[in-house]
């Protein structure tokens, strides 16, 4: 593992940088993983466990990266455990709560084609860590939007019920949309170094993905609706303090300890 | 069959290139395409495979074992198929 | 591996037919579509579907700290295993298929409660050492039933259990570890770990079943070769690897007659109360009725979904056709 490329972009920069994605895989790990032992078959409890554990291991990578790049060496279980909710830098979309499947899996397509248009430009990030850590999350990434997909499209144009449900999850989660493509000072400033990517960029690519699926599972693409963000300097909605207490408790009890 | 229920599917995968597909098991899957996926997680989340093959239970056709005598029986007395049945001199290679 | 052959049932013999037994004796197996009494088809569809509703249900009282982990390598460690016994139920529901079955049937059996499943989860994980000492006792309890299965006569079934046992060799190390961890850990954390050796230890000796004298099925199945040892055997191979295990951990076991015996060769312990086993599988055990109802739940909340992937796929047939006729 390297140092960033530019000496010219702050270390907290990237650690920052690093641990807005690593936030948001660590979280929607965490969500996903409520699926285990509850999912509509048994194959699918077999391929959420598979997201959920390519999520976490990119959010591991990510978070140990922004520990060490930063000089505060923080290891990866400082980040997840002992951090409060105001110091997490997640979007609001991957902390809501799953809902029903179809709910999850609007959630997830969106999201994964996002990530996808992301590792892509990152893979030839300046910053060696960051590209290399890309390169392995894009072929788990490739598969997470196939997956979501094939689910939207059987949910979207199976049995009418399934389209309702389907049409309310994609309806509940897009407000939370427009925030995964805002850029900041933070993104600008690395974009123009190479090192990261600007969401502002991802949009297109990413909802072009996720319409051309929506069409053909007969679904419609809701209205705008704008609603307030933050996630990114660590507002967050109501639901992320509850799903951090479940996560660090343990931990939390007892500071000290290996485990 | 009722509403919800998914036809079952048997499943081949070809463990590294040099090597045929082999069958390791079956799965429940609604259509091809779920049935790959789904075969992928299961059967392959070791890193046991390159290739997998996915088929309906109900498109493979099967020899009877009460046939057997009949359909396995001959080819085992046709021994000059097998290269132990053939004497080949000492210190000839090759053969 | 399951050799799903397909077409008609297996015939019907006699349990004592001269050719089946001759099979088994020389330690060959028994293939899906063979002729075979029907008792033993029978006892196998059970013991497999069985099996395989224990992996499923098994996948909910450690299921329980996935969340909760306090360390994101346990979290990663706990989702593969939780992960492995989904698949685990899979292999299994897909050997009992090969005899004639469909898993929505068995399924409907095990949320009916006319199937059983392991006694040994209706028990409640209540702290995170719990994850240690099931990976530890429960498995360990399950490896020394398992490995002679698979050897067992009916071949599907062997098969699913190699793969079964090369995937479980992991399980009983990681709860091995996470004990040793907690045991060599902070004082709170050591009692944490001897707390849930306590609570885990009678009940994975009751994993094994009643004793061999009160045990009804065994000696048919023996003769099948579904059953290699007796419950006792197996129970007392299990003690006899474990005792080290616990001395190594630096750990008790909550069991004051405990002794090695040096004529035998073996540890003699103290006498299990197997009503508690027995109120347990009747239902009564302390989470017998919550992880019904969570299967269930999964079960009906999932309906939706599957239906709709039966109809989208109906459809697609469906315009396939129209098109090729067109």
């Amino acid at each position: 593992m390297s140092e960033p490329a530019s000496a010219t972009v702050p270390v907290v920069d990237v650690a920052d940088y690093a641990l807005r994605l690593g936030d948001d895989a660590l979280v929607l790990s965490q969500r996903t993983g409520e699926w285990i032992a509850a999912a509509p078959e048994l194959e699918e409890d077999l391929a959420i466990g598979n997201l959920a554990l390519d999520l976490l291991g990119q959010a591991r990578a990510l978070l140990t990266y922004a520990g060490r790049v930063d000089g505060s060496d923080r290891s990866e279980d400082d980040l997840a455990y002992f951090r409060d909710e105001r110091d997490f830098r997640n979007c609001h979309l991957v902390e809501l709560p799953n809902g029903d499947f179809g709910r999850t899996m609007a959630r997830l397509l969106v999201f994964a084609a996002y990530q996808h248009e992301l590792y892509t430009g990152l893979t030839a990030s300046a910053d060696e860590t960051l590209a290399a850590i890309a390169a392995k999350a894009l072929k788990e990434v490739a598969y997470h939007r196939e997956h979501a997909g094939a689910w939207v499209l059987r949910l979207g144009d199976g049995t009418d019920e399934s389209r309702r449900r389907m049409q309310a999850g994609i309806d509940a989660i897009w407000p939370y949309v427009p925030e995964l493509f805002e850029s900041d000072g933070l993104t600008t400033r690395l974009a123009a170094a190479g090192v990261a990517v600007d969401p502002a960029a991802l949009a297109d690519p990413a909802l072009g993905f996720v319409r051309q699926i929506l069409a053909e599972a007969t679904l419609s693409e809701p209205e705008p609706t704008p609603r307030p963000t933050g996630g990114r300097r660590g507002i967050h909605t109501e639901h992320l303090g509850y799903l951090l207490a479940e996560l660090q408790h343990l931990a939390r009890s007892h500071p000290e300890a290996e485990w | 069959m009722s509403a919800d229920s998914w036809p079952l599917w048997e499943v081949f995968v070809r463990a590294k290139r040099g090597l045929s597909h082999v069958h390791v098991g079956s799965l429940h899957a609604p259509d091809a395409e779920m049935a790959l996926r789904n075969a992928r997680d299961v059967y392959t989340r070791r890193g046991e495979g390159v290739s997998i093959w996915v088929i309906p239970a109900d498109q493979i056709a099967a020899s009877s074992p009460d046939e057997k005598d009949a359909y396995f029986d001959p080819a085992e007395d046709k021994v000059y198929r097998h290269p132990t049945f053939y004497h080949v001199p000492e210190g000839v290679e090759h053969l | 591996m399951y050799g799903n052959d397909f077409g008609t049932e297996a015939p019907e013999i006699a349990p004592d037919d001269p050719d089946f037994l001759a099979i088994i004796d020389a330690d060959g197996r028994i293939e899906p579509r063979d002729a075979m009494p029907e008792a033993y088809r029978k006892t196998l569809i059970r013991q497999m579907a069985q099996h395989a509703h224990s992996e499923i249900i098994g996948m909910q009282p450690e299921g329980n700290w996935i969340s909760r982990a306090p360390s994101l390598k346990r979290k990663a460690i706990l989702m593969a295993k939780v992960q492995d016994e989904a698949g685990h139920g899979l292999y299994l529901y897909a050997a009992a298929e090969t005899l004639g079955v469909d898993r929505s049937e068995l399924v409907e059996l095990l949320i009916t409660g006319k199937q059983k499943y392991s006694s040994i989860f209706n028990y409640p994980t209540l702290t995170w050492a719990d994850m240690g000492a099931i990976g530890w006792l429960v498995d360990g309890a399950a490896i020394t039933n398992q490995v002679p299965l698979c050897r067992c006569s009916y071949g599907p079934y062997a098969r699913a259990m190699i793969r079964i046992c090369k995937e479980e060799s992991f399980h009983q190390r990681q709860g091995f570890e996470i004990l040793w961890t907690l045991s060599h850990g902070t004082e709170a954390q050591h009692a944490m770990a001897q707390d849930a050796v306590d609570r885990w230890w009678w009940p994975s000796l009751m994993m094994f079943g009643p004793p061999d004298a009160e045990s009804t099925h065994t000696a048919q199945s023996g003769r099948w070769g579904i059953k290699r040892f007796t419950n006792d055997e197996l129970r007392q191979r299990f003690v006899d690897m474990t005792v080290p295990q616990s001395e190594a951990l630096g750990l008790t076991l909550p069991d004051p007659d405990l002794t090695w015996n040096a004529e035998t060769g073996h540890w003699d312990f103290g006498e299990i109360d197997f009503t508690e086993l027995f109120e347990v599988i009747k239902g009564n055990g302390p989470c017998n009725a919550q992880r019904m109802a969570h299967r269930r739940r999964a079960h009906d909340e999932g309906a939706w979904v599957r239906e709709a992937a039966a109809a989208y796929e109906a459809k697609r047939a469906a315009r396939t056709s129209e098109e090729a006729v067109a």
